[in-house]
């Protein structure tokens, strides 16, 4: 594929004596979409936080587009182009989905005078790009009044004003409905088309198969599976070897990619 | 990519007007609720209100109301309350009073009055959001606590202040144009200033994203703590205002100015239709919201009740607006 854009060698976070993640190596390359997969406890939520820089990881390298970066913090992941779409989704759902957009980083004229023309244009632009437009409802409209999927497409519209290359979306299809989770897989594969990356994380595998390109599947704090879409071949598959880690009673479904993974336990 | 059928409530397929009054509902419920009460009243007695000097009255005294009650908008709508307003309006015009009788210029007296007000509007914001306490408890004893500093300093002595009579400040702030009373010209800019900086300003898009989901703004790097202390300085700010306009008017600075404030301010903030939870509010509701409190006591009296029916008709007002309020708009959280 494309270019790395962000590599993790052997991240570590310990919490005392409990490793929630145990030495993680993976990477996003520039334009792919990779499904995180993992049961609870399995170190997502800790991966994400740490490649979002809310939390500090014990050991291990992160580089950005082959590059280390010291000192890594939420800023220096937002600088690297990173987003994160947290899972509470963080929106004000009483305000208009420009202001949402627009929180923190207001488009103004002098004096802090709201640019209400050039926001509403920008936001029209940004939800346009990843086809999050809609007959029933405008920039204007109330967040509140909007379905779980088209509020996804808020934050997803807000995530790619910043210009990210890559969006770490946490969970966006949990507790949606089968069209509410086709409109957020239409948002997702738009950004992708634009050249972005994103990084995937669900409980519903079936979600995540269809939308990714690439699995990652974490199991104890470690990499237990990484593998391609084309090489795992059915979601069902892929459910099989979750189980497996799950319960690991008999053959490994998915034995020949085991050597590769590395998957040690 | 079909379209999924909408539910039709949803359709933003409206004229500019609907859209207008949608959006504006509170603030219009709350000038209909003004409209009907003014017509009750006309009928209850003609005679004294086709009178001007009826609204002349209440158009003397409500600028005072609105400097408190804008404010206090922005304050509801980040989700904060400040219950110690009134002693800040007297601590304010204090120093204004103060200043006067010194034989400072006004204009000077003003100024000092004011700078007074807003930075106890600052350390009041600092304590009740940097000390994570509660709004309504804190600002409750703030209340009691620079109420009682002053009666301590002035041992309950008032200030006459009749030598404000013929300055060109007087003239300014309190005068009459055209029989006019031009403190309301004043209190007019601001709830227009006020509009504009709770609408389409970075501060007021702030407030509102603050009052509706603090986490989120935090996220977003908005520093949620400043945000809530600058709408404490702009209640600062109104307090000053308020009290020293209230001293200009009666010539008299009282220890206990302000304090009939209280309750009417609350309540004219959410009969004007900003909610109690945070994140929406009106100023301009809020602004008739005044207009509806300082109405009621004189509309009460001239159409011919007794006193007694003032609190019973105040709360009335309140409760009915309230009800009215919760059926016209659409709680989100």
């Amino acid at each position: 594929m494309g270019n790395r854009l962000i590599e993790l060698r052997e991240i570590k976070k310990s919490y005392g004596n409990v490793f929630a993640v145990g030495g993680v190596n993976m990477h996003i390359d520039s334009g792919e979409v990779v499904g995180l997969l993992g049961d609870n406890g399995a170190g997502k939520s800790t991966l994400i936080k740490i490649l979002a820089g809310a939390v500090k990881p014990t050991s291990g390298e992160i580089l950005v587009r082959g590059a280390p970066v010291q000192g890594w913090s939420a800023g220096k992941s937002r600088a690297s182009g990173i987003e994160t779409v947290f899972q509470d989704r963080a929106l004000a759902v009483q305000q208009t989905i420009v202001r949402n957009i627009f929180m923190g980083r207001e488009i103004t004229t002098s004096f802090g005078f709201l640019d209400v023309q050039k926001q509403r244009s920008e936001a029209e632009r940004l939800m346009r790009e990843i086809g999050f437009t809609s007959k029933v409802f405008s920039p204007d409209s109330i967040v509140g009044q909007l379905s779980g999927g088209e509020r996804q497409g808020v934050a997803i519209a807000r995530a790619i004003y910043n210009k990210a290359d890559l969006i770490i979306l946490d969970e966006p299809t949990t507790a949606l409905s089968l069209t509410e989770t086709e409109k957020v897989f239409r948002f997702v594969r738009n950004v992708r088309e634009s050249g972005r990356s994103i990084l995937f994380i669900g409980h519903n595998i079936h979600h995540v198969f269809d939308i990714a390109d690439r699995f990652v599947v974490l199991d104890r704090g470690r990499v237990s599976l990484e593998i391609t879409k084309a090489e795992v071949k059915s979601a069902d598959r892929l459910i099989a070897f979750m189980e497996h880690i799950a319960h690991p009673t008999g053959p490994n479904p998915l034995d020949t990619f085991q050597a590769k993974s590395g998957a040690a336990r | 990519m079909t379209d999924t059928p909408e539910p039709s409530n949803r359709s933003i397929e409206l004229s500019p007007l609907r859209r207008f009054i949608l959006s504006n509902r509170a603030s219009i419920g709350t000038l209909a609720v003004f409209v009907v009460m003014m017509g009750l009243f006309f009928i209850g007695n003609p005679r004294v209100f086709s009178d001007y000097r009826i609204y002349y009255s209440v158009l003397t005294t409500l600028p005072v109301a609105i400097f408190v009650v804008v404010p206090m908008v922005f304050l509801v709508t980040v989700g904060e309350i400040d219950l110690s307003f009134p002693s800040v309006m007297a601590l304010s015009a204090w120093v204004f009073a103060l200043g006067v009788k010194s034989g400072f210029d006004p204009f000077l007296s003003i100024a000092a009055g004011v700078a007074a007000g807003t930075l106890t509007g600052a350390v009041i914001g600092g304590i009740v959001v940097y000390g994570g306490l509660s709004s309504l408890v804190a600002t409750l004893g703030l209340n009691f606590l620079i109420r009682g500093a002053i009666m301590i300093a002035t041992g309950g002595i008032s200030i006459a202040v009749v030598s404000l009579k013929n300055t060109v400040a007087y003239q300014i702030f309190s005068g009459t144009i055209a029989g006019f009373p031009v403190q309301m010209l004043w209190a007019t800019l601001f709830v227009m200033v006020s509009i504009v900086l709770f609408n389409r300003h970075r501060f007021g898009a702030r407030i509102h994203c603050v009052g509706d989901n603090p986490d989120s703004a935090e996220q977003m790097g908005i520093d949620s703590k400043k945000i809530r202390v600058y709408a404490f300085v702009f209640m600062g700010l109104g307090a000053a205002l308020a009290g020293i306009f209230s001293t200009m008017i009666n010539f008299t600075w009282w220890p206990t100015a302000g304090d009939s404030y209280l309750l009417p301010t609350l309540a004219a903030v959410f009969v004007g239709g900003t909610p109690t939870w945070g994140g929406i509010g009106t100023i301009f509701g809020g602004t008739i919201g005044a207009v509806i409190v300082s109405f009621i006591q004189v509309g009460i009296i001239s159409a011919g009740l007794d006193g007694f029916y003032v609190q019973f008709f105040n709360g009335l007002i309140i409760i009915l607006s309230l009800l009215g309020h919760r059926w016209n708009q659409v709680r989100y959280r």
